[in-house]
């Protein structure tokens, strides 16, 4: 049964002010497994952990490419998600076509949240359940965004969303201040760590559940990316040189410092 | 207010009768509904014209001008038209051919001005994106078979490029360091050529000053659509800015001299 | 409240028994949630401020804007749910540029008000939509001078001297009501503004904030910029320092 009068229906506001519906869809979001994003002063990066149905089963896509400087990593409803990408790279193109410009990452973003919000105001609909962390370079730089299906947006400088992702958050809050002077595979290093703080007891981070999605320059462990540092996604045998990064958690010494991560980057 | 739900999210329409107060309640039409039952009319011609406009490259940006006149037919009909016309804060566009065509671009700039400036995220259109978007209405409107009468020059200078290129009714674009619409286009051209090709970098101010003045001075002893009254526009590092109106020096006494045109009979 | 589980608060298109409308009434709730936004008509101009509640310290500062740009002369401010004010403001926008095609000027704010107050009283009469959960303080400088307007749930729109929403709107009202409104610059404004928020901010119930403020008027040529960087940092000083001096 319902879990009080005010939750049937995303047009009803309860007696508080709340709007139950659209609080259930960012539950939504929580049922999906985690991605974690994070940006420092040259560059923007994605990691997500996916998902298998079972041993036969393929792992779950959680990235989508927008456009040459955009890309997301989505955590929720992956129909709803297709949905969403697809009215993205709509708009990108038509940014494209109309101006010769890739669209502002603001812009797309806002946009997409506003195409939300009409989904929580009125009957007959549900809100999206599905939440994006979008990364994307223009003239402004790097960027990061959350959007979530209450309609809002908002630019962070590290974020996660999915399951457990408070954990990954509370890495991220302990450690967001060094991130604008990381370079790439520090930023992704900690990207990771903080995606670790995810999983599940016995698990870990391995080439085939780990997916990374990068917008800049590329780093010297990776090859074919081209001189704008367009947005690309590394799966596979690609993420393994950064996953041998990673400093074990079994020591559990003290967080790696800034000082300490260079020399390992080396 | 029209409260019908299959109106909601469409901006209000002044032009409609919300109220159904004149003159009785219309019945609906059930004549036929073709495209084409009303007839369709379709630019055939310019009317109010204005002729050439310049521009031409040099050291710090990008010059323009363009007279004053608009014409009618052979009538020189308005001295005090401005055909010169900053769009934003890095671009100015000039037009020659249809004045209410003309009229017509600059409120749909406009109008493209007050959304980029609302949004007011930091990002704005430089001239190559002004550019490729009046070259998208123009050839949109050639298509329809109802083109907007005009040759104009977008002219502009953003993040340390300048930017000058051309678009006309048909849609067609290209750029070059000189340019020069309408009749100027073969008097004017071969001058500026001369003048600036190989010198976009080393061409101070005042030298493409003399430059631009040269040509319309012979533009106007040329071009009997012309106007000793000119305008003239530049935009560098520093903004847009145009002039006053302003006018050449010339020398008509050897007109005295010509014969076989007009009453003379000797 | 009486209201609940009476069956008469599941929808904007039912009555109470003694005539309320519970939909609207809860829509205010949302309203009084949200961070305190304010709005100063002031001589030669009008100042907007917000108190933006920030949830997370990953936030980037001055990015997440809550005071949205509508026209090049004017600005607006909501309180309550940050998507609808979105909405809210793209139709804003709408409108803005409806009136500018059609009259070939600038939209006077009084029309713009009017308009936005007959939308969001739509969203007031029906089942299949909720009312807005905002209320949205308009403001510009416009053919008649500086003005000043703010729009609530129900579609109710009043002009004002002075205005205040969100959750610390009775005490903002309160010191509003000290200013000589019609008589302070706009830099003073901008002053008295920060100091309001400032002072209104519960700092043992809610978590951190940053002050936003945007103005139109003589100093910014008629157009809704934010308030320099220069001005705007003077200001939030002299805020901090009123606010020890203040018991």
């Amino acid at each position: 049964m319902f879990r009080n009068t005010y939750d049937s229906d995303n047009t009803v506001f309860s007696p508080q002010g709340r709007l139950h519906q659209v609080e259930y869809a960012l539950e939504a979001v929580k049922q999906g497994s985690a991605a974690v994003g994070l940006r420092s002063k040259s560059h923007s990066v994605l990691l997500a952990l996916k998902r298998s149905a079972g041993e036969l089963a393929s792992y779950q896509q959680k990235m989508f490419r927008i456009d040459d400087h955009v890309g997301i990593a989505i955590a929720g409803l992956t129909s709803d998600a297709r949905v969403l990408s697809n009215f993205m790279r709509q708009q990108a193109m038509s940014s494209r076509m109309i101006f010769n410009r890739p669209v502002p990452v603001n812009r797309l973003v806002s946009a997409m949240a506003d195409k939300a919000q009409v989904n929580t105001q009125e009957y007959g609909r549900r809100p999206y359940g599905v939440g994006f962390l979008v990364i994307g370079q223009d003239q402004s730089g790097p960027h990061l965004y959350e959007f979530s299906p209450s309609g809002n947006s908002y630019e962070y400088y590290a974020m996660s969303i999915g399951a457990r992702s408070q954990s990954a958050k509370t890495y991220l809050e302990k450690h967001y201040e060094s991130f604008a002077d990381c370079d790439l595979d520090e930023l992704i290093r900690h990207g990771l760590h903080a995606l670790r703080e995810t999983l599940q007891q016995d698990k870990e981070l391995n080439v085939k559940n780990t997916s990374i999605g990068i917008v800049g320059s590329a780093s010297p462990n990776e090859t074919g990316v081209s001189p704008t540092g367009a947005f690309r996604i590394l799966e596979g045998e690609k993420v393994d040189v950064f996953i041998k990064t990673m400093i074990p958690k079994e020591t559990d010494a003290p967080a790696p410092t800034t000082d300490e991560d260079v020399q390992m980057a080396e | 207010m029209d409260h019908s739900p299959m109106n909601w999210g469409r901006p209000r329409n002044d032009a409609v009768d919300l109220y159904g107060t004149y003159p009785i309640p219309q019945r609906p039409y059930n004549g036929s509904k073709g495209s084409f039952s009303a007839g369709v009319q379709h630019t055939q011609q310019p009317i109010v014209t204005g002729t050439s406009v310049l521009a031409i490259k040099y050291k710090d940006g990008i010059m323009m001008a363009a007279d004053n006149l608009a014409s009618y037919g052979s009538l020189a009909r308005f001295k005090d038209v401005q055909r010169l016309q900053a769009v934003g804060d890095y671009t100015v566009i000039g037009a020659s051919g249809d004045m209410s065509d003309f009229q017509y671009i600059q409120t749909v700039l406009d109008e493209l001005m007050v959304d980029e400036f609302t949004a007011a995220d930091g990002h704005s259109l430089g001239p190559a994106e002004i550019h490729e978007y009046l070259s998208q209405i123009m050839y949109a409107r050639r298509s329809k078979m109802n083109p907007l009468w005009n040759s104009l020059l977008v002219g502009g200078f953003k993040d340390g490029k300048r930017f000058l290129a051309y678009v006309d009714l048909l849609g067609t674009t290209y750029s070059a360091s000189t340019l020069a619409t309408g009749y100027g286009s073969y008097i004017a051209q071969p001058l500026l050529r001369k003048a600036v090709e190989g010198y976009e970098d080393v061409l101070t101010e005042e030298e493409a000053l003399k430059i631009i003045e040269d040509s319309m001075k012979v533009l106007y002893y040329r071009d009997a659509r012309s106007l000793n009254k000119y305008q003239v526009a530049k935009i560098t590092a520093a903004g847009t800015s145009i002039s006053e109106s302003r006018s050449a020096e010339t020398i008509w006494s050897f007109a005295e001299d010509i014969r076989g045109y007009g009453a003379q009979t000797q | 409240m009486t209201s609940i589980g009476t069956g008469y608060d599941l929808s904007a298109s039912t009555y109470s028994p003694d005539g309320r409308i519970f939909q609207v009434e809860y829509a205010n709730k949302a309203v009084e949630n949200s961070g305190t936004a304010i709005g100063l008509r002031v001589k030669g101009g009008v100042v907007l401020a917000v108190e933006k509640l920030v949830h997370s310290k990953l936030l980037v500062p001055g990015a997440n804007r809550r005071i949205q740009t509508v026209d090049r002369h004017i600005g607006m401010a909501t309180a309550g749910l940050l998507a609808d004010g979105r909405h809210l403001a793209n139709r804003a926008r709408d409108e803005a540029s409806n009136y500018r095609e059609l009259y070939r000027t600038p939209p006077p704010l009084k029309s713009l008000a009017d308009r936005l107050g007959l939308y969001v009283q739509a969203y007031t009469l029906y089942s299949s939509v909720r009312p807005f959960g905002i209320s949205t303080i308009f403001g510009a400088v416009d053919k008649d001078g500086p003005s000043l307007y703010v729009v609530e749930p129900s579609g109710v729109f009043y002009g004002y001297h002075g205005a205040a929403v969100g959750k610390g709107r009775q005490l903002a009202k309160t010191e509003l009501e000290k200013l000589d409104l019609a008589s302070i610059s706009m830099r003073q404004a901008v002053l008295d503004a920060a100091r309001i928020i400032y002072l209104v901010h519960d700092d043992a119930k809610e978590k951190e904030f940053e002050l936003e403020m945007s103005w139109i008027g003589d100093e910014t040529n008629g157009l809704h910029l934010p308030v320099p960087k220069d001005l705007f940092d003077e200001a939030e000083r002299k805020a901090k320092e009123a606010l020890e001096t203040f018991e």
